[in-house]
């Protein structure tokens, strides 16, 4: 991160009459450049370091989808419409130890509610391999490949796998889980991507000019606000044609959560400018004869920059959960789109509720994103400041 | 004080006139109007439509008009005859839909509001006055999972866990036989006996946000001399906090009652439609994709027009609770 100007100002100084005492690790304090400061901070956060793993992890799950879902997410599995959850053994039925396997899945029918039922067939056992063979994809477009993260190494038409069960199509739910990743996770950046534009540019022509350009920027922004968000993006994005491609539904949708989502953005860097304008280093940059566009770009903007980073984490939380309940009532992505919400629409029965409760796993995985971002956030934004206190 | 809610006053109406507008532009958005969808409806249905009575039905509507001569006819019928327009799809005056449904929705949203701020407060008080303490960590764990589950999902799973270990149906606010009667007391009750789940459904969000608020703010006020003096003084600690630094630290909520009446609101909106509530969300979202664009239009007039006026009492509120705060504005 970029050097902060308060900070040359005020070292020096504490230094001088500081500096016999300090040993060691009070030392490391003193001479540590901001960046290392913030780390040193984010770390003692220890929810926050943790969700920042589980956030890498779902990203990478998001980029590399086709490699870790080990099907198709449109592939059909006939044999398993509503199936549950393969359960993967490491003990066999006789008491002996493997390496992990599934069983043989059978289905039978029961004979009075007609339901399928599936009994598993301890006779004949899969193991459970890493880097199989299968589908081919082209991994992030470039590489062709057909290597999956794991899977058996039987044909799909003796025995699948489902971590996670398959719906009422006999897909498997876990790689539509990753797929959809792809889309719910990346919403939530590009829509925030689109908010910091717009909030950098209108908060700081409010915050840095004031006036009457500032009070009508504000005004605009209560207006927005005072509309409920979520009737608001209802209605925006009901008016999204239905006969648009995927494409350009999902980025129909971004900007609408986007539409809202940079009022946030412009009330935090007005707050920054109208605090720092006042600041000693800027009226320094004022005298010494820097250009506007410099005094903003070079001193202003890396001191507050750090702020925005933990405004925007917090931000992302939204869009994403914007984007689920949108498609969940179905006015956001449509299939053949798959997203978190796409696939909770499977839940909006509660008869199919009922009988296949595991079509509310992306439920959980939107619900553990969310988390994972808001403490994420919540480590930043304690880290964005390491000269306070 | 009485010119402070002059002044409010008076901006509030440009507020809502200008929201009146956004909301008919933004139902005007979708390509076509009722009319195609519903001449695309009786089509797939296998009937024939001719164009003449299309375009009849088109003329009686006032659709073929351009949109601001449409938007006046709207505009000076609400405020001169309090008529909302025509609802094309339930063939009725969108003004005998609504105001049951909002109501029921300003029921709903009032009694959360209230059931989280009673939930919320003394529990972030305890949470600050114990901090570090383990009930104060499970607290705080609980209250992040709250903050990030989404009303509607938790819905979801209620009426999953509902079903299956109760066989009960969670869904509406009224039970079969009350669906269709009369305002009566025993559908008054009957609704009280379904509300209570959908108001924690809907509270459980605003419960674990307010429970952070208050436990930051009231962190920051126990550090203030004035704490000190008091506590110097040998005001009793149970007292001495309820009496100072809660009320300081209870600000926000007062500043904030209009935005988390339509965080409410919003959040409100999918969990009726999950739960099929007989409130405004299933009704709008059913009047946006059929594009019955006043009955739609005036919802989201309504539903913002309650958030201005939420506003307008927090900020009455405010004044009234923190003498410190400006009047000027």
């Amino acid at each position: 991160m970029a050097t902060s100007p308060e900070a040359g100002s005020s070292l020096p100084q504490n230094n001088l009459e500081v500096a016999e005492e300090l040993k060691g690790e009070e030392e490391k304090i003193y001479v540590a450049p901001p960046w290392r400061l913030m780390w040193w901070r984010f770390r003692r956060h220890r929810m926050a370091v943790v969700s920042a793993v589980v956030l890498v992890v779902f990203y990478f799950v998001a980029i590399f989808c086709e490699f870790v879902a080990p099907y198709n997410p449109e592939q059909f599995f006939i044999k398993y419409k509503m199936a549950p959850p393969s359960r993967i053994h490491l003990r066999d039925a006789e008491g002996n130890w493997h390496l992990p396997f599934v069983y043989r899945i059978e289905r039978s029918r029961d004979e009075q509610t007609m339901r399928s039922l599936f009994v598993e067939d301890t006779s004949t056992r899969y193991p459970l391999r890493f880097f199989v063979r299968g589908d081919e994809y082209k991994l992030l477009g470039l590489f062709k490949t057909n290597v999956h993260l794991f899977g058996l190494t039987v044909s799909r038409d003796e025995q699948g796998i489902f971590l996670l069960g398959a719906d009422r199509m006999g897909r498997d739910l876990f790689s539509r889980l990753c797929y959809g990743a792809r889309l719910s996770l990346s919403i939530g950046l590009v829509g925030v991507f689109l908010s910091l534009i717009l909030g950098v540019i209108l908060g700081g022509l409010s915050g840095y000019y004031g006036g009457t350009l500032d009070v009508i920027i504000q005004r605009v922004i209560e207006l927005i606000r005072t509309i409920p968000s979520i009737p608001l993006w209802m209605a925006l994005s009901a008016a999204l044609p239905p006969d648009w491609p995927v494409v350009r539904v999902y980025f129909g949708i971004t900007v609408i959560l986007s539409l809202i989502g940079w009022t946030w953005m412009a009330r935090v860097v007005r707050g920054r400018f109208l605090a720092l304008r006042e600041e000693d280093f800027v009226l320094a940059a004022r005298l010494v004869g820097s250009s506007e566009m410099r005094i903003i770009l070079r001193h202003m903007v890396p001191s507050f920059l750090s702020y925005i980073i933990a405004s925007l984490t917090i931000a992302i939380p939204n869009m994403i959960l914007g984007e689920t309940g949108l498609s969940f009532i179905g006015l956001g992505l449509r299939p053949p789109a798959i997203s978190w919400g796409v696939l909770l629409q499977e839940a909006q029965n509660v008869r199919s509720l009922a009988l296949c409760p595991w079509v509310l796993t992306p439920a959980l995985a939107v619900i553990i994103a969310v988390l994972a971002f808001n403490f994420v956030g919540d480590g930043l934004r304690d880290a964005a400041d390491p000269y306070a206190r | 004080m009485l010119g402070y809610v002059l002044r409010r006053i008076s901006i509030m109406v440009p507020t809502l006139l200008i929201i009146s507008i956004i909301s008919f532009v933004i139902i005007q958005l979708p390509p076509g109007d009722y009319l195609t969808s519903y001449a695309a409806q009786l089509r797939t249905m296998g009937d024939i439509v001719q164009q003449e009575e299309i375009d009849a039905l088109r003329q009686r509507y006032g659709l073929g008009q351009p949109v601001y001569v449409q938007y006046f006819k709207w505009i000076t019928g609400i405020l001169l005859r309090g008529d909302w327009g025509q609802s094309m799809e339930w063939q009725k005056p969108v003004r005998d839909l609504i105001w049951e449904r909002l109501a029921l929705t300003m029921v709903l949203s009032g009694v959360s509001i209230l059931v989280s701020w009673f939930v919320a407060i003394p529990i972030g008080v305890y949470s600050a006055t114990h901090q570090y303490s383990i009930p104060d960590y499970i607290l705080s764990i609980i209250s992040f999972v709250g903050v990030g589950t989404p009303g509607f999902m938790l819905a979801l799973v209620i009426m999953y866990v509902a079903m299956t270990a109760f066989g009960l149906n969670v869904g509406g606010l009224f039970s079969q036989e009350y669906l269709a009667a009369p305002w009566s007391w025993a559908k008054v009750v009957d609704m009280l006996k379904h509300l209570w789940i959908p108001v924690l459904i809907i509270a459980l969000g605003s419960t674990a946000g307010s429970i952070r608020t208050t436990r930051a703010n009231l962190l920051d006020e126990l550090n203030k001399p004035y704490v000190e003096t008091a506590r110097a003084k040998g005001l009793p600690e149970g007292r001495l906090v309820w009496k100072y630094p809660v009320r300081v630290a209870l600000n926000p909520f007062f500043s904030t009652v209009g935005w988390s009446l339509a965080n409410l609101i919003s959040g409100e909106t999918l969990v009726s439609v999950v739960l099929s509530l007989q409130t405004i969300g299933p009704m709008m979202l059913r009047a946006l994709t059929s594009q019955d664009m006043y009955l739609a239009g005036s919802f989201l007039l309504l539903l913002s027009t309650m958030t201005v006026l939420g506003t307008l009492v927090s900020d009455i509120l405010l004044a009234w609770v923190d003498p410190r705060i400006r009047m000027e504005a």
